[in-house]
């Protein structure tokens, strides 16, 4: 069971790679769904059979939101405002990867103290978790499509999310609830607003945004 | 038996290798709706070219003649070391994972040097490429290799593929998945496969590999084109042995479970051609730098 939790932790070090490499908006997207199957994933195999009731539904109401819905309005976003690519990145692609490795070694880094003291789960899952936090936070800085951010933000959430599942598993349901209304309420506010934006400028590059006067 | 076993494994690269590239191109063809040719054409090519003779252009010297005999000589060395699954190659010693990469990559020398021979421009293109591509593939591999030689504690080819899957904890568990799929990227340089170059170009602009070997023909092209299978059944070997993750024990269970694997692999190869478009040239560093990426993270995944 631990071996499985290992291979899906990897998987989403994989789609955070994916994330930080590929320039195809559609692709992003698609991560973020990768990314809830493999979060789910974790979950699963994590805990210790028979599942509770309200676990099961949990982890099914997380993958609808994260899996389903989040992306659907994404990719539904992207339509109405026509951007396929990300074209000019402030941190180009390759240095984006190299970054990601740094950022994976800091994370190995950071809880070598904490191996120990983890009670929950496998020793990777905090490093993998803070991975992925960070790969939002880089995606997030380094790219300048108000979509593109979006999934930053997301992707961050998801990391939160893995660390939610490593440190308590029996966390209120009611807590993680919350959390995923958040980010749901987030995601869809920033979808209309990108959209918004879109109609009223004809792009959606943050980094234009500033220069705006009334 | 302990002595015939590993002679087996050698006997079934060089007996089967050219059906890896008949497969591919069967795949191929099935995903594009044909029927294909033969899947055991490129032994009647093999056959057809071994009974030509070979004509050498006046500008060639012996380097242009050396090239294809040593590429065959390099590759067919490093066949003998390595693994079959847990059955170990003909060859074992400390370090020979280095001597393979670098008997494929003196291969990779004489090819160049042969085609940089003929003086032609379109061939010193494709060498240049080469190199430029293979510098970076030659990283991954061999930090890919040194990954797997820290997780196991050993370092020939034998004792790292016999030790991998082995017991009940594997040494390296899934970064060895990281190390495939850092492979899979290697395999599809090394072998000039679609994504880096197409096998199938007729436009000598765009090719990589086949450009370099557009000067030899007959009996020379006949032992490119074996040796270049054995190189792809030389990673599909390594490939296929890191990804399944169980030893059976028995000598011909494990010979035909990764006989199996290498096929399956030359069938993914045949769905990756036909499913993805070949890469801008400016892409395919980027491609490598990704396997790199994921090398170092299957590093610092083990070492933690």
């Amino acid at each position: 069971m631990m071996m499985w939790t290992d291979v899906f932790i990897l998987g989403l070090v994989l789609t955070n790679f994916r994330l930080l490499v590929t320039s195809r908006l559609a692709a992003v997207i698609q991560t973020t769904v990768f990314q809830a199957v493999a979060l789910i994933a974790i979950m699963l195999t994590m805990t210790p059979r028979p599942w509770s009731l309200s676990f099961m539904t949990l982890s099914l109401i997380t993958f609808v939101v994260k899996g389903v819905l989040l992306p659907w309005l994404l990719s539904r976003a992207m339509r109405e405002v026509k951007v396929v690519r990300e074209i000019e990145p402030l941190v180009g692609y390759s240095a984006s990867v190299l970054t990601g490795v740094i950022l994976l070694g800091l994370s190995f880094l950071i809880f070598i103290p904490l191996k120990s003291s983890a009670s929950m789960g496998s020793d990777f899952l905090l490093p993998g978790a803070l991975f992925t936090t960070l790969t939002g936070l880089m995606v997030i800085v380094s790219r300048k499509k108000a979509l593109t951010q979006v999934v930053g933000y997301l992707v961050m959430e998801n990391g939160v999310y893995a660390f939610g599942a490593a440190l308590a598993v029996e966390e209120p349901m009611l807590v993680q609830m919350g959390v995923l209304l958040d980010v749901f309420v987030a995601v869809f506010i920033m979808g209309i607003t990108v959209h918004q934006i879109s109609r009223e400028f004809d792009h959606i590059d943050t980094d234009r945004l500033s220069e705006l006067k009334d | 038996m302990t002595v015939m076993t590993p002679i087996i494994n050698v006997l079934l690269a060089l007996i089967l290798s050219p059906l890896l590239i008949g497969i591919i191109n069967r795949t191929k063809a099935r995903f594009a709706g044909r029927k294909g040719q033969p899947l055991l054409q490129p032994y009647h090519d093999l056959v057809k070219l071994m009974k030509k003779g070979a004509v050498y252009s006046t500008t060639t010297t012996w380097v242009f003649r050396l090239g294809p005999v040593a590429g065959l000589g390099a590759v067919l060395v490093a066949v003998t070391m390595v693994p079959s699954g847990g059955m170990g190659g003909l060859f074992a010693f400390a370090g020979d994972f280095i001597f393979m990469a670098y008997l494929l990559g003196l291969a990779r020398f004489v090819t160049v040097v042969a085609a940089l021979d003929t003086g032609s421009a379109f061939e010193g293109m494709g060498a240049s490429r080469e190199v430029q591509f293979a510098i970076l593939a030659e990283v991954v591999l061999l930090l890919g290799l040194a990954v797997l030689a820290i997780g196991t504690r050993e370092t020939s080819l034998t004792g790292i593929y016999g030790k991998l899957w082995d017991t009940s904890a594997p040494a390296l568990g899934p970064a060895a998945l990281l190390v495939a799929f850092a492979f899979l990227i290697v395999l599809l340089t090394e072998n000039a496969r679609i994504p880096v170059d197409d096998p199938n170009t007729h436009l000598e602009l765009t090719m990589i590999h086949e450009v370099m070997v557009l000067d030899h023909g007959g009996v020379d092209l006949a032992f490119i084109q074996y040796g270049a299978a054995l190189k792809l059944w030389l990673f599909a070997a390594l490939l296929t042995g890191l990804v399944i993750p169980f030893r059976t024990g028995t000598f011909y269970l494990e010979v035909m479970i990764n006989t199996a694997g290498i096929f399956a692999t030359a069938i993914l190869v045949g769905v990756i051609e036909s499913a993805m478009a070949r890469l801008r040239l400016v892409y395919v560093p980027e491609m490598l730098i990704v396997g790199l990426a994921v090398t170092v993270a299957s590093l610092l995944w083990i070492l933690r």
